[in-house]
Protein backbone atom coordinates (compact mmCIF):
# COMPACT_ATOMS: atom_id res chain seq x y z
CA UNK A 1 0.00 0.00 0.00
CA UNK A 2 1.66 3.45 -1.10
CA UNK A 3 1.13 5.57 1.66
CA UNK A 4 1.85 9.81 1.68
CA UNK A 5 2.47 11.18 5.20
CA UNK A 6 1.91 14.47 3.71
CA UNK A 7 -0.22 14.81 0.67
CA UNK A 8 -4.11 14.41 1.46
CA UNK A 9 -4.78 11.77 -1.29
CA UNK A 10 -4.37 8.94 1.65
CA UNK A 11 -4.92 5.24 0.28
CA UNK A 12 -4.69 4.28 -3.08
CA UNK A 13 -5.57 5.06 -6.37
CA UNK A 14 -8.79 6.58 -8.20
CA UNK A 15 -9.75 3.77 -9.74
CA UNK A 16 -9.70 1.70 -6.83
CA UNK A 17 -11.69 4.38 -4.41
CA UNK A 18 -14.07 4.23 -7.19
CA UNK A 19 -14.30 0.71 -7.67
CA UNK A 20 -14.88 0.30 -3.66
CA UNK A 21 -17.36 2.74 -3.07
CA UNK A 22 -19.16 0.20 -5.56
CA UNK A 23 -18.34 -2.98 -3.70
CA UNK A 24 -17.99 -2.03 -0.36
CA UNK A 25 -22.31 -2.20 0.37
CA UNK A 26 -22.30 -5.50 -1.85
CA UNK A 27 -20.09 -6.96 0.50
CA UNK A 28 -21.47 -5.91 3.46
CA UNK A 29 -24.95 -7.34 2.40
CA UNK A 30 -23.83 -10.65 1.13
CA UNK A 31 -22.29 -10.68 4.77
CA UNK A 32 -26.21 -9.90 6.07
CA UNK A 33 -27.54 -12.47 3.74
CA UNK A 34 -25.14 -15.42 4.89
CA UNK A 35 -26.04 -14.27 8.64
CA UNK A 36 -29.69 -14.20 8.20
CA UNK A 37 -30.06 -17.51 6.13
CA UNK A 38 -27.53 -19.31 8.49
CA UNK A 39 -29.86 -21.81 9.65
CA UNK A 40 -31.48 -22.11 6.13
CA UNK A 41 -28.42 -22.78 3.93
CA UNK A 42 -24.35 -22.81 3.96
CA UNK A 43 -23.24 -20.11 6.46
CA UNK A 44 -24.18 -18.43 9.75
CA UNK A 45 -22.99 -15.86 12.33
CA UNK A 46 -18.78 -16.63 12.03
CA UNK A 47 -18.56 -16.43 7.76
CA UNK A 48 -21.25 -13.66 8.15
CA UNK A 49 -19.10 -11.70 11.01
CA UNK A 50 -15.93 -12.20 9.14
CA UNK A 51 -17.46 -11.29 5.60
CA UNK A 52 -18.86 -7.84 7.69
CA UNK A 53 -15.39 -7.15 9.28
CA UNK A 54 -13.83 -7.96 6.09
CA UNK A 55 -16.34 -4.99 3.98
CA UNK A 56 -14.90 -2.79 6.27
CA UNK A 57 -11.22 -3.67 6.13
CA UNK A 58 -11.63 -3.05 2.29
CA UNK A 59 -12.70 0.21 3.36
CA UNK A 60 -9.83 0.80 5.77
CA UNK A 61 -7.14 -0.74 3.14
CA UNK A 62 -8.86 1.20 -0.27
CA UNK A 63 -9.13 4.75 1.72
CA UNK A 64 -6.68 5.04 4.17
CA UNK A 65 -6.75 4.76 7.85
CA UNK A 66 -7.95 8.50 8.43
CA UNK A 67 -10.32 9.24 6.31
CA UNK A 68 -12.26 5.39 7.23
CA UNK A 69 -11.67 6.20 11.17
CA UNK A 70 -13.78 9.20 10.78
CA UNK A 71 -17.31 6.66 11.15
CA UNK A 72 -15.75 3.88 13.13
CA UNK A 73 -13.49 3.84 16.25
CA UNK A 74 -11.34 1.24 17.97
CA UNK A 75 -13.59 1.89 21.09
CA UNK A 76 -16.84 1.65 19.57
CA UNK A 77 -16.37 -1.93 17.71
CA UNK A 78 -15.09 -2.98 20.74
CA UNK A 79 -18.11 -2.24 22.76
CA UNK A 80 -19.97 -3.67 19.93
CA UNK A 81 -18.08 -6.75 20.09
CA UNK A 82 -19.25 -6.81 24.24
CA UNK A 83 -22.83 -6.39 23.20
CA UNK A 84 -22.45 -9.14 20.63
CA UNK A 85 -21.17 -11.07 24.00
CA UNK A 86 -24.05 -9.82 26.45
CA UNK A 87 -26.46 -10.73 23.53
CA UNK A 88 -25.74 -14.06 23.36
CA UNK A 89 -25.68 -14.52 26.96
CA UNK A 90 -29.02 -13.36 27.16
CA UNK A 91 -30.05 -15.28 24.87
CA UNK A 92 -28.58 -18.79 26.44
CA UNK A 93 -30.12 -17.35 30.03
CA UNK A 94 -33.58 -16.86 28.21
CA UNK A 95 -33.62 -20.53 27.74
CA UNK A 96 -34.25 -20.94 31.70
CA UNK A 97 -37.42 -20.00 31.11
CA UNK A 98 -38.07 -23.12 29.01
CA UNK A 99 -36.15 -24.96 31.37
CA UNK A 100 -32.43 -25.35 31.10
CA UNK A 101 -29.61 -23.39 30.10
CA UNK A 102 -29.61 -22.94 25.69
CA UNK A 103 -32.96 -23.84 25.94
CA UNK A 104 -34.96 -22.94 22.20
CA UNK A 105 -37.47 -21.47 23.62
CA UNK A 106 -39.37 -19.51 21.00
CA UNK A 107 -41.79 -21.74 18.50
CA UNK A 108 -39.81 -23.44 15.60
CA UNK A 109 -42.23 -22.25 12.76
CA UNK A 110 -41.95 -23.72 9.72
CA UNK A 111 -39.28 -25.52 8.29
CA UNK A 112 -37.12 -24.03 5.22
CA UNK A 113 -39.21 -20.36 6.20
CA UNK A 114 -36.81 -17.70 7.10
CA UNK A 115 -38.23 -16.73 10.40
CA UNK A 116 -37.90 -20.31 11.78
CA UNK A 117 -35.67 -22.69 14.28
CA UNK A 118 -36.88 -20.57 17.39
CA UNK A 119 -33.83 -18.87 18.82
CA UNK A 120 -31.02 -20.05 16.55
CA UNK A 121 -31.37 -16.72 14.01
CA UNK A 122 -31.10 -14.87 17.15
CA UNK A 123 -27.81 -16.31 17.91
CA UNK A 124 -26.51 -16.04 14.76
CA UNK A 125 -27.07 -12.19 14.80
CA UNK A 126 -25.72 -12.18 18.12
CA UNK A 127 -22.30 -14.44 17.32
CA UNK A 128 -21.89 -11.72 14.03
CA UNK A 129 -21.85 -8.88 16.03
CA UNK A 130 -19.01 -10.60 17.90
CA UNK A 131 -17.37 -11.43 15.34
CA UNK A 132 -17.80 -8.69 13.02
CA UNK A 133 -16.35 -6.27 16.10
CA UNK A 134 -13.81 -8.11 17.17
CA UNK A 135 -12.07 -9.09 14.08
CA UNK A 136 -12.24 -5.40 13.08
CA UNK A 137 -11.10 -3.78 16.25
CA UNK A 138 -7.97 -6.23 16.07
CA UNK A 139 -7.34 -4.92 12.66
CA UNK A 140 -7.57 -1.29 13.82
CA UNK A 141 -5.25 -2.31 16.83
CA UNK A 142 -3.09 -3.93 14.48
CA UNK A 143 -2.92 -0.75 11.67
CA UNK A 144 -2.45 1.99 14.49
CA UNK A 145 0.77 0.11 16.31
CA UNK A 146 3.38 1.89 14.00
CA UNK A 147 6.66 -0.35 15.06
CA UNK A 148 9.00 1.86 13.35
CA UNK A 149 8.44 5.55 14.45
CA UNK A 150 8.61 4.20 18.32
CA UNK A 151 11.46 1.73 18.09
CA UNK A 152 13.45 1.61 21.45
CA UNK A 153 16.81 2.55 20.36
CA UNK B 1 -10.98 -38.50 -4.33
CA UNK B 2 -7.88 -37.75 -7.27
CA UNK B 3 -9.59 -33.88 -6.48
CA UNK B 4 -8.59 -34.34 -2.43
CA UNK B 5 -5.09 -35.96 -2.77
CA UNK B 6 -3.88 -32.97 -5.00
CA UNK B 7 -5.00 -30.39 -2.56
CA UNK B 8 -3.01 -31.96 -0.45
CA UNK B 9 -0.35 -32.38 -1.92
CA UNK B 10 -0.56 -28.70 -3.16
CA UNK B 11 -1.07 -27.89 0.64
CA UNK B 12 2.30 -30.06 1.79
CA UNK B 13 4.26 -28.28 -1.47
CA UNK B 14 2.76 -24.29 -0.07
CA UNK B 15 3.62 -25.32 3.81
CA UNK B 16 7.53 -26.06 2.31
CA UNK B 17 7.70 -22.80 0.35
CA UNK B 18 5.93 -21.04 3.63
CA UNK B 19 8.35 -21.93 5.59
CA UNK B 20 11.67 -22.48 3.52
CA UNK B 21 11.41 -19.06 1.74
CA UNK B 22 13.68 -16.33 2.65
CA UNK B 23 11.10 -13.57 1.96
CA UNK B 24 8.64 -13.25 4.12
CA UNK B 25 6.06 -11.82 1.99
CA UNK B 26 6.46 -15.08 -0.25
CA UNK B 27 5.90 -16.98 2.96
CA UNK B 28 2.82 -15.40 3.94
CA UNK B 29 1.46 -15.92 0.84
CA UNK B 30 2.24 -19.22 0.72
CA UNK B 31 0.34 -20.13 4.09
CA UNK B 32 -2.41 -18.12 1.77
CA UNK B 33 -2.39 -21.36 -0.78
CA UNK B 34 -1.96 -23.75 2.37
CA UNK B 35 -5.40 -22.00 4.03
CA UNK B 36 -7.09 -21.75 0.45
CA UNK B 37 -6.21 -25.86 0.05
CA UNK B 38 -8.15 -26.22 3.59
CA UNK B 39 -11.22 -24.65 1.78
CA UNK B 40 -10.81 -26.46 -1.09
CA UNK B 41 -11.14 -29.60 0.95
CA UNK B 42 -13.69 -29.37 2.60
CA UNK B 43 -15.36 -27.85 -0.24
CA UNK B 44 -14.62 -31.23 -1.59
CA UNK B 45 -15.15 -33.39 1.25
CA UNK B 46 -18.89 -31.96 1.13
CA UNK B 47 -19.06 -29.43 4.17
CA UNK B 48 -20.06 -26.14 2.78
CA UNK B 49 -20.04 -24.21 6.19
CA UNK B 50 -16.17 -24.77 6.94
CA UNK B 51 -15.01 -23.97 3.43
CA UNK B 52 -17.13 -20.24 3.27
CA UNK B 53 -16.00 -19.49 7.17
CA UNK B 54 -12.33 -20.68 6.08
CA UNK B 55 -12.00 -19.02 3.06
CA UNK B 56 -13.24 -15.90 4.12
CA UNK B 57 -11.14 -16.22 7.61
CA UNK B 58 -7.63 -16.80 5.22
CA UNK B 59 -8.18 -13.55 3.65
CA UNK B 60 -8.00 -11.62 6.98
CA UNK B 61 -5.66 -13.98 8.24
CA UNK B 62 -3.12 -13.11 5.56
CA UNK B 63 -4.01 -9.36 5.13
CA UNK B 64 -3.01 -9.27 9.25
CA UNK B 65 0.69 -10.86 8.57
CA UNK B 66 1.21 -8.72 5.75
CA UNK B 67 0.70 -6.01 8.00
CA UNK B 68 3.13 -7.64 10.39
CA UNK B 69 5.76 -8.16 7.01
CA UNK B 70 5.68 -5.18 5.16
CA UNK B 71 7.93 -2.51 6.39
CA UNK B 72 10.41 0.14 4.93
CA UNK B 73 13.52 -0.83 7.04
CA UNK B 74 12.75 -4.62 7.80
CA UNK B 75 15.91 -7.11 7.04
CA UNK B 76 13.98 -8.96 4.19
CA UNK B 77 15.75 -12.32 5.57
CA UNK B 78 16.73 -12.95 9.11
CA UNK B 79 16.53 -16.94 7.91
CA UNK B 80 18.36 -19.68 9.37
CA UNK B 81 17.18 -21.89 12.11
CA UNK B 82 18.31 -23.21 15.35
CA UNK B 83 20.49 -26.95 14.08
CA UNK B 84 19.71 -27.94 17.67
CA UNK B 85 16.33 -27.41 17.77
CA UNK B 86 15.83 -28.58 13.76
CA UNK B 87 17.31 -32.28 15.25
CA UNK B 88 14.37 -32.11 18.11
CA UNK B 89 11.75 -31.47 15.11
CA UNK B 90 13.03 -34.46 12.75
CA UNK B 91 13.10 -36.61 15.61
CA UNK B 92 9.59 -35.41 16.71
CA UNK B 93 8.22 -35.57 13.17
CA UNK B 94 9.64 -39.02 12.81
CA UNK B 95 7.97 -40.44 15.73
CA UNK B 96 4.87 -38.93 15.26
CA UNK B 97 4.96 -40.04 11.93
CA UNK B 98 5.62 -44.19 12.93
CA UNK B 99 2.47 -43.68 15.83
CA UNK B 100 0.19 -42.02 13.29
CA UNK B 101 0.85 -45.25 10.91
CA UNK B 102 -0.70 -47.20 14.03
CA UNK B 103 -3.44 -45.08 15.19
CA UNK B 104 -4.98 -44.42 11.32
CA UNK B 105 -4.67 -48.13 10.82
CA UNK B 106 -7.01 -48.31 13.78
CA UNK B 107 -10.09 -45.63 13.57
CA UNK B 108 -12.18 -45.61 10.96
CA UNK B 109 -11.00 -45.56 7.38
CA UNK B 110 -11.65 -42.07 4.81
CA UNK B 111 -14.98 -42.35 4.18
CA UNK B 112 -16.55 -44.49 6.38
CA UNK B 113 -17.51 -42.59 9.79
CA UNK B 114 -18.74 -43.97 13.04
CA UNK B 115 -21.68 -41.32 13.29
CA UNK B 116 -22.93 -42.79 16.77
CA UNK B 117 -23.81 -38.95 17.73
CA UNK B 118 -24.39 -37.31 14.53
CA UNK B 119 -27.08 -39.75 13.54
CA UNK B 120 -29.42 -38.36 16.62
CA UNK B 121 -28.61 -35.09 15.58
CA UNK B 122 -29.17 -35.74 11.52
CA UNK B 123 -32.69 -37.44 12.75
CA UNK B 124 -34.12 -35.27 15.49
CA UNK B 125 -32.84 -32.14 14.50
CA UNK B 126 -35.42 -31.15 12.42
CA UNK B 127 -38.22 -31.72 15.05
CA UNK B 128 -35.94 -30.19 18.24
CA UNK B 129 -34.43 -27.41 16.73
CA UNK B 130 -36.61 -26.33 13.13
CA UNK B 131 -33.22 -25.24 11.72
CA UNK B 132 -32.51 -27.42 8.18
CA UNK B 133 -28.62 -26.56 8.94
CA UNK B 134 -27.79 -29.32 10.88
CA UNK B 135 -24.33 -28.08 10.89
CA UNK B 136 -25.89 -24.67 12.68
CA UNK B 137 -28.40 -26.73 14.85
CA UNK B 138 -25.38 -28.28 16.32
CA UNK B 139 -23.81 -25.06 16.65
CA UNK B 140 -26.24 -23.14 18.65
CA UNK B 141 -28.63 -25.54 20.24
CA UNK B 142 -27.38 -28.89 20.77
CA UNK B 143 -23.70 -27.66 21.56
CA UNK B 144 -24.56 -24.64 22.47
CA UNK B 145 -21.83 -24.57 25.05
CA UNK B 146 -18.91 -25.21 22.98
CA UNK B 147 -19.85 -21.75 21.31
CA UNK B 148 -20.67 -20.16 24.29
CA UNK B 149 -16.61 -21.21 24.99
CA UNK B 150 -15.44 -19.85 21.70
CA UNK B 151 -17.55 -16.49 22.36
CA UNK B 152 -15.20 -16.15 25.68
CA UNK B 153 -12.11 -17.12 24.07
CA UNK B 154 -12.60 -14.74 21.07
CA UNK B 155 -13.46 -12.39 23.45
CA UNK B 156 -9.87 -12.80 25.27
CA UNK B 157 -7.65 -12.99 22.71
CA UNK B 158 -9.19 -9.45 21.20
CA UNK B 159 -9.06 -8.04 24.55
CA UNK B 160 -5.10 -9.55 24.46
CA UNK B 161 -4.50 -7.69 21.22
CA UNK B 162 -6.16 -4.35 22.21
CA UNK B 163 -3.88 -4.31 25.56
CA UNK B 164 -0.74 -5.25 23.67
CA UNK B 165 -1.12 -3.07 20.86
CA UNK B 166 -2.54 0.00 22.40
CA UNK B 167 -0.82 3.34 21.81
CA UNK B 168 -2.33 4.53 25.24
CA UNK B 169 1.13 4.18 27.84
CA UNK B 170 3.42 3.00 25.97
CA UNK B 171 5.84 5.87 26.61
CA UNK B 172 6.43 4.26 30.25
CA UNK B 173 6.38 0.50 29.58
CA UNK B 174 8.74 1.79 26.66
CA UNK B 175 11.73 3.84 28.60
CA UNK B 176 12.34 1.58 31.90
CA UNK B 177 13.46 -1.86 30.08
CA UNK B 178 15.53 0.16 27.95
CA UNK B 179 17.93 1.96 30.94
CA UNK B 180 17.79 -1.97 32.54
CA UNK B 181 19.10 -3.56 29.57
CA UNK B 182 22.03 -0.84 29.25
CA UNK C 1 -5.34 -43.57 5.31
CA UNK C 2 -2.77 -41.92 3.09
CA UNK C 3 -5.01 -39.12 3.31
CA UNK C 4 -4.71 -38.79 6.96
CA UNK C 5 -0.77 -39.39 6.76
CA UNK C 6 -0.58 -36.51 4.51
CA UNK C 7 -2.60 -34.69 7.40
CA UNK C 8 0.07 -35.90 9.80
CA UNK C 9 3.44 -34.89 7.27
CA UNK C 10 1.63 -31.57 6.92
CA UNK C 11 1.31 -30.80 10.76
CA UNK C 12 4.69 -31.99 11.05
CA UNK C 13 6.13 -29.23 8.35
CA UNK C 14 4.40 -26.96 11.02
CA UNK C 15 5.36 -28.02 13.80
CA UNK C 16 9.29 -27.48 12.39
CA UNK C 17 8.77 -24.60 11.43
CA UNK C 18 7.65 -23.54 14.64
CA UNK C 19 10.69 -25.23 16.54
CA UNK C 20 13.33 -24.83 14.35
CA UNK C 21 13.11 -21.24 12.31
CA UNK C 22 14.73 -17.93 14.24
CA UNK C 23 11.84 -15.96 12.09
CA UNK C 24 9.44 -14.76 15.15
CA UNK C 25 6.87 -14.44 11.88
CA UNK C 26 7.95 -18.07 10.80
CA UNK C 27 6.90 -19.33 14.39
CA UNK C 28 3.54 -17.39 14.11
CA UNK C 29 3.31 -19.09 9.90
CA UNK C 30 4.14 -22.66 11.60
CA UNK C 31 1.66 -22.63 13.84
CA UNK C 32 -0.59 -21.27 11.08
CA UNK C 33 -0.01 -24.62 9.22
CA UNK C 34 -0.22 -26.71 11.81
CA UNK C 35 -3.98 -25.53 13.02
CA UNK C 36 -4.88 -25.71 9.04
CA UNK C 37 -3.46 -29.61 9.43
CA UNK C 38 -5.58 -30.25 12.76
CA UNK C 39 -8.84 -28.61 10.83
CA UNK C 40 -8.17 -30.54 7.69
CA UNK C 41 -7.96 -34.19 9.88
CA UNK C 42 -11.12 -32.62 11.42
CA UNK C 43 -12.86 -32.52 8.24
CA UNK C 44 -11.34 -35.41 6.71
CA UNK C 45 -12.72 -37.82 9.63
CA UNK C 46 -16.41 -36.33 8.82
CA UNK C 47 -16.32 -37.32 4.90
CA UNK C 48 -18.70 -40.05 3.90
CA UNK C 49 -18.45 -41.52 0.31
CA UNK C 50 -22.10 -40.73 -1.48
CA UNK C 51 -22.98 -38.77 1.29
CA UNK C 52 -24.81 -34.77 0.82
CA UNK C 53 -24.29 -32.11 2.58
CA UNK C 54 -25.12 -31.18 5.91
CA UNK C 55 -28.52 -29.44 4.88
CA UNK C 56 -32.11 -31.37 5.29
CA UNK C 57 -33.39 -31.45 1.76
CA UNK C 58 -37.01 -30.02 0.90
CA UNK C 59 -38.62 -33.25 0.01
CA UNK C 60 -37.91 -35.73 3.06
CA UNK C 61 -37.70 -39.49 1.61
CA UNK C 62 -38.02 -41.86 3.42
CA UNK C 63 -36.02 -43.06 6.83
CA UNK C 64 -32.99 -40.34 7.92
CA UNK C 65 -30.96 -38.78 4.58
CA UNK C 66 -27.66 -40.20 4.63
CA UNK C 67 -25.38 -37.44 5.01
CA UNK C 68 -21.73 -36.58 6.37
CA UNK C 69 -20.94 -35.95 9.97
CA UNK C 70 -21.74 -32.78 10.91
CA UNK C 71 -20.49 -32.75 14.64
CA UNK C 72 -16.88 -32.22 13.67
CA UNK C 73 -17.98 -29.57 10.97
CA UNK C 74 -19.30 -27.71 14.03
CA UNK C 75 -15.90 -28.18 15.85
CA UNK C 76 -13.66 -26.92 13.34
CA UNK C 77 -15.88 -23.67 12.57
CA UNK C 78 -15.23 -22.48 15.95
CA UNK C 79 -12.07 -23.52 15.87
CA UNK C 80 -11.04 -21.78 12.66
CA UNK C 81 -12.43 -18.66 14.19
CA UNK C 82 -10.42 -19.13 17.37
CA UNK C 83 -7.15 -19.79 15.66
CA UNK C 84 -7.74 -16.58 13.72
CA UNK C 85 -7.81 -15.05 16.93
CA UNK C 86 -5.01 -16.22 18.21
CA UNK C 87 -2.76 -15.70 15.25
CA UNK C 88 -3.40 -12.00 15.49
CA UNK C 89 -2.42 -12.24 19.19
CA UNK C 90 0.61 -13.71 17.94
CA UNK C 91 1.12 -11.26 15.23
CA UNK C 92 0.28 -8.32 17.80
CA UNK C 93 3.13 -9.71 20.12
CA UNK C 94 5.42 -10.07 17.03
CA UNK C 95 5.07 -6.21 16.22
CA UNK C 96 5.91 -4.93 19.72
CA UNK C 97 8.88 -7.47 20.02
CA UNK C 98 10.21 -5.66 16.85
CA UNK C 99 9.33 -2.55 18.23
CA UNK C 100 11.33 -3.11 21.62
CA UNK C 101 14.43 -4.52 19.85
CA UNK C 102 14.13 -3.59 16.35
CA UNK C 103 14.65 -7.10 14.60
CA UNK C 104 12.29 -10.47 14.48
CA UNK C 105 15.59 -12.49 15.13
CA UNK C 106 14.85 -14.68 18.19
CA UNK C 107 18.73 -14.97 19.13
CA UNK C 108 19.62 -11.99 18.89
CA UNK C 109 16.66 -11.08 21.41
CA UNK C 110 17.93 -13.35 23.65
CA UNK C 111 21.56 -11.83 23.31
CA UNK C 112 19.90 -8.19 24.29
CA UNK C 113 18.30 -9.42 27.05
CA UNK C 114 21.33 -11.06 28.90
Amino acid sequence: MRTNEDNCTEGMSLIVKTITRLSVGLILLYGIYIVLHGHLSPGGGFAGGVIIALSFVHLVLAFGKRQAFGTLSESGTASLESLGAVLFLAIALAGFSGGYFFANVLPHGEPHALLSAGTIPLSNIAICLKVAGGLFAIFIALVLLNPESEQGS
Amino acid sequence: MIALYTILVVMIIGAVIAIEARDLLSAVIAVGTVGLGLSLAALVAKAPDVAITQLVVEIISVVILIRATIRIGLPRSTHGSTPLLGVVALVFGIAVLVVGARVFSEIPPLGAPHMRVSETYVAEGLEDTGAVNVVSAILLDFRGYDTLGEATVLFAAVMGVLAVARPVGRRKTRTEPNHANK
Amino acid sequence: MIAYMLCLVLFCLGVYGALAKRNVIKIVLGLAIAECAVNLMFVLIAYRVHGSAPILPRVAEGGAPVMVDPLPHALVLTAIVIGLATTALMVALAMRIYQQYGTYDISEIRELKG
